[in-house]
């Protein structure tokens, strides 16, 4: 099995994070994105985040980076990556924890390579600036990378342009583990790929996961990709965690109402054709409590009240 | 007009199935839309240059009265070029569009005619996009309807622009809402409301849920459900969602490289795949409730046969023999289903630039031999 299913439960976080608290501040008023978010992911352990757009989730992503910029403002809690306050680091200790104990994969990564650099010089980029190689030395360790993501190392001569899209997004995710980080955050590292692309990168990224031992922070909106792949991930709705528990625990017995909507727009690909509700337009929740442990490992928020249903 | 017009574009294609009649209707039935060998060539390079692209290679298709059929595919397959040539955004090369068995290209041959309007309507992908923001929603269905002279007098407007909200699940006071107080969920049933005001006998809907939050997205299949069995709209379903095809669909049909490869009824094309593109697919699709995981060798080898495929396991069927010129149609399992799956032999001659298996990792690396390489490693 992999290493992660091995060494799940062992209670050696490599990312703690208490009562997070994020607000976007305006001139007229603020608006709180993320609300007392508490978690934690253990070494080699795959950690999902699942929820819609606008419920915080790239915010988390972006806070635990420190990329966070005006108005967001962290005004609460605290993230702490193996031991360290990631909060107070200075400036050169953050510039030493980003690539090389966190990278981060962005939605629609593939874009964000710069398309007048060569792939290969892209990722010498990273080992010339961080790692202190010679160049001869980078582009080696550059060959080896692509390889690891199985592109030809001929690629290394490539424009991005040259390359399709899964290709790209494959050649985004080798220069994160570049520097064989600890934690890999990826925000909707497939949506804007093919279902048989998807697939593939996943299956990817698994196999450096097994390869490498770094844990993930998985972010997504997609439930069945996220059951899939996850061991453990939290549901968020406006800004707080609704539910967490194990993936396969959340999928064959969700609690909260808003977990059950967001499995049940995801209609099965076996068995009997049964009608599915997801949520109704309109429904809101609001004042979602503090989570409560209903059975070992399962946390849900106790069930909130119902505004504004539709019939 | 008669519904066989020998029109100077043959079919490029001899359909060796009967094309489906729809359900709970008799046989005989004229299909509500039906597409004959449509074939889209783009023009590509330069103004003097002849090159062109092949997007749609011969399609057939037939959406039964009553019937939800989804058209499934990677980016590139060329169903939304389909769609475009069905809505006439796009003059096909040649081949047969019918609605209610009249060749509507040949009724209508620069433009669609109010008339197809009326027939035929579309759903767009993106409810952000396709409804104006200075308009109130009233503004929106009252324009639909005064169009295609279903107004009538302002009490019975009135009364039209209700039942049309409460159709799609909105409360009427929502008529007095810009697009920008709305929901995506919510925007996207006044876009399917639009579409409905001129009752068409089909619509048309290219992604519809793709933009929206994957909360509210059953909804929208919901109700277009509910359409078709209480008001007997046939919808051509567009989408690369394979659970939602099947949920929603009547019958699936999968696209690859500019033709369709397989159709059959939902379930069981879903539960017996035989194209391999269409297995590729179904493999694809993330399942919670899957035993098993992926397997690089099996995808390499599935993958192989999508794109050199040697041998058809149909090879024997005394119906149909098997042709590495001709697109032939094999039946699979129960005849009840209508459930074909074309010819492993044949490949779409189509350029089909840019679909997802030219990406492969395997492929590229097969030019230099080290393909076996690759697949020991994984």
């Amino acid at each position: 099995m992999t290493v992660s299913q091995t060494s799940f439960g062992s209670h050696e976080p490599v990312l703690e994070i208490k009562d997070l608290t994020v607000k976007y501040r305006g001139d007229t008023r603020s608006t709180t994105a993320v609300d007392r978010v508490s978690f934690s992911i253990g070494v080699g352990e795959i950690f999902g985040l699942a929820g819609e757009s606008g419920c915080g989730k790239s915010t988390i992503a972006n806070a635990i980076m420190r990329l966070l910029r005006d108005p967001a403002e962290i005004s609460g809690g605290s993230i702490r990556f193996g031991g360290r306050d990631v909060l107070s680091m200075g400036s050169e200790e953050l510039r030493r924890f980003r690539w090389q104990d966190v990278a981060m994969v962005f939605q629609s990564a593939m874009n964000s390579l710069n398309p007048v650099m060569t792939i290969g010089d892209q990722i010498v980029d990273i080992y010339t600036t961080h790692a202190g190689y010679s160049r001869k030395e980078s582009l080696r360790r550059a060959a080896e990378l692509l390889e690891l993501v199985r592109i030809d190392p001929a690629r290394l001569k490539s424009y991005p342009h040259q390359l399709s899209g899964g290709m790209r997004q494959r050649a985004v995710i080798a220069m994160a583990v570049a520097l064989k980080p600890s934690l890999l955050i990826l925000d909707e590292p497939t949506t804007a790929l093919d279902v048989v692309v998807q697939q593939e990168i996943l299956a990817q990224i698994k196999e450096l996961q097994h390869e490498l031992g770094f844990s993930v922070l998985f972010i997504t909106h997609d439930m069945s990709l996220m059951v899939e792949l996850s061991h453990r991930m939290a549901v968020m709705y406006g800004g707080r965690i609704v539910e967490t528990a194990r993936a396969k625990h959340i999928h064959t017995a969700p609690q909260h109402p808003y977990t059950q909507a967001l499995m049940g727009a995801f209609p099965p690909l076996t068995g009997p054709r049964v009608p599915l509700t997801g949520l109704p337009d309109g429904v809101k929740f609001s004042n979602i409590a503090d989570l409560r442990e209903v059975s070992p490992g399962h946390f849900v928020s106790p069930l909130p009240v119902l505004q504004g249903a539709q019939p | 007009m008669s519904t066989n017009n020998p029109a100077p574009e043959a079919p490029v294609q001899e359909s060796s199935v009967q094309m489906p009649p729809a359900r709970k209707v008799p046989a005989k039935q004229i299909p509500a839309l039906e597409v004959r060998g449509l074939v889209k060539d783009f023009h590509s390079g330069g103004l003097f240059s002849r090159a062109s692209v092949r997007a749609l290679g011969g399609v057939d298709l037939t959406i039964g009265k009553g019937q939800i059929v989804a058209l499934v595919g990677e980016s590139g397959s060329g169903k939304s070029t389909l769609a475009r040539c069905v809505a006439r955004l796009e003059k096909p090369t040649a081949g047969q569009i019918l609605v209610n068995g009249i060749n509507v290209l040949k009724r209508d041959r620069f433009q669609a005619s109010k008339e197809y309007r009326s027939q035929l309507q579309m759903v767009f992908q993106d409810p952000f996009g396709s409804l104006n923001p200075v308009h109130r929603v009233e503004h929106f269905l009252t324009r639909s309807l005064t169009l295609h002279g279903k107004a009538g007098t302002a009490d019975e407007l009135r009364i039209r622009l209700d039942q049309l909200m409460t159709t799609v699940g909105l409360t009427p006071d929502m008529l007095n809402s810009y697009p920008h107080e709305l929901s995506g969920g919510q925007r996207q049933r006044v876009a399917i409301a639009r579409a409905l005001a001129v009752e068409p006998d089909v619509i048309l809907a290219d992604e519809p849920t793709s933009m929206l939050d994957v909360s509210v997205r059953i909804g929208i299949l919901n109700l277009m459900r509910q359409l078709r069995d209480r008001q007997g709209i046939s919808m051509l379903y567009i989408t690369h969602d394979l659970a939602s095809a099947r949920y929603l669909a009547d019958r699936i049909a999968v696209m690859f490289a500019g033709e369709v490869v397989e159709e059959g009824e939902s379930l069981d094309v879903l539960a017996n795949p035989a194209h391999p593109y269409t297995r590729l697919l179904v493999s694809a699709v993330p399942d919670p409730a899957r035993t098993g995981s992926y397997d690089p060798a099996d995808r390499a080898a599935l993958r192989a046969a999508v794109m050199e495929s040697a041998s058809c396991v149909f090879d024997g069927d005394r119906q149909q023999r098997c042709s590495v010129t001709e697109p032939v149609r094999h039946l699979v399992g129960n005849a009840a289903n209508r459930h074909w799956v074309r010819c492993h032999l044949y490949r779409p001659t189509a350029a089909a630039a840019g679909h997802a298996l030219s990406s492969d990792p395997s492929a590229s690396i097969a030019a230099d031999g080290s393909l076996t390489e690759s697949k020991a490693s994984a």
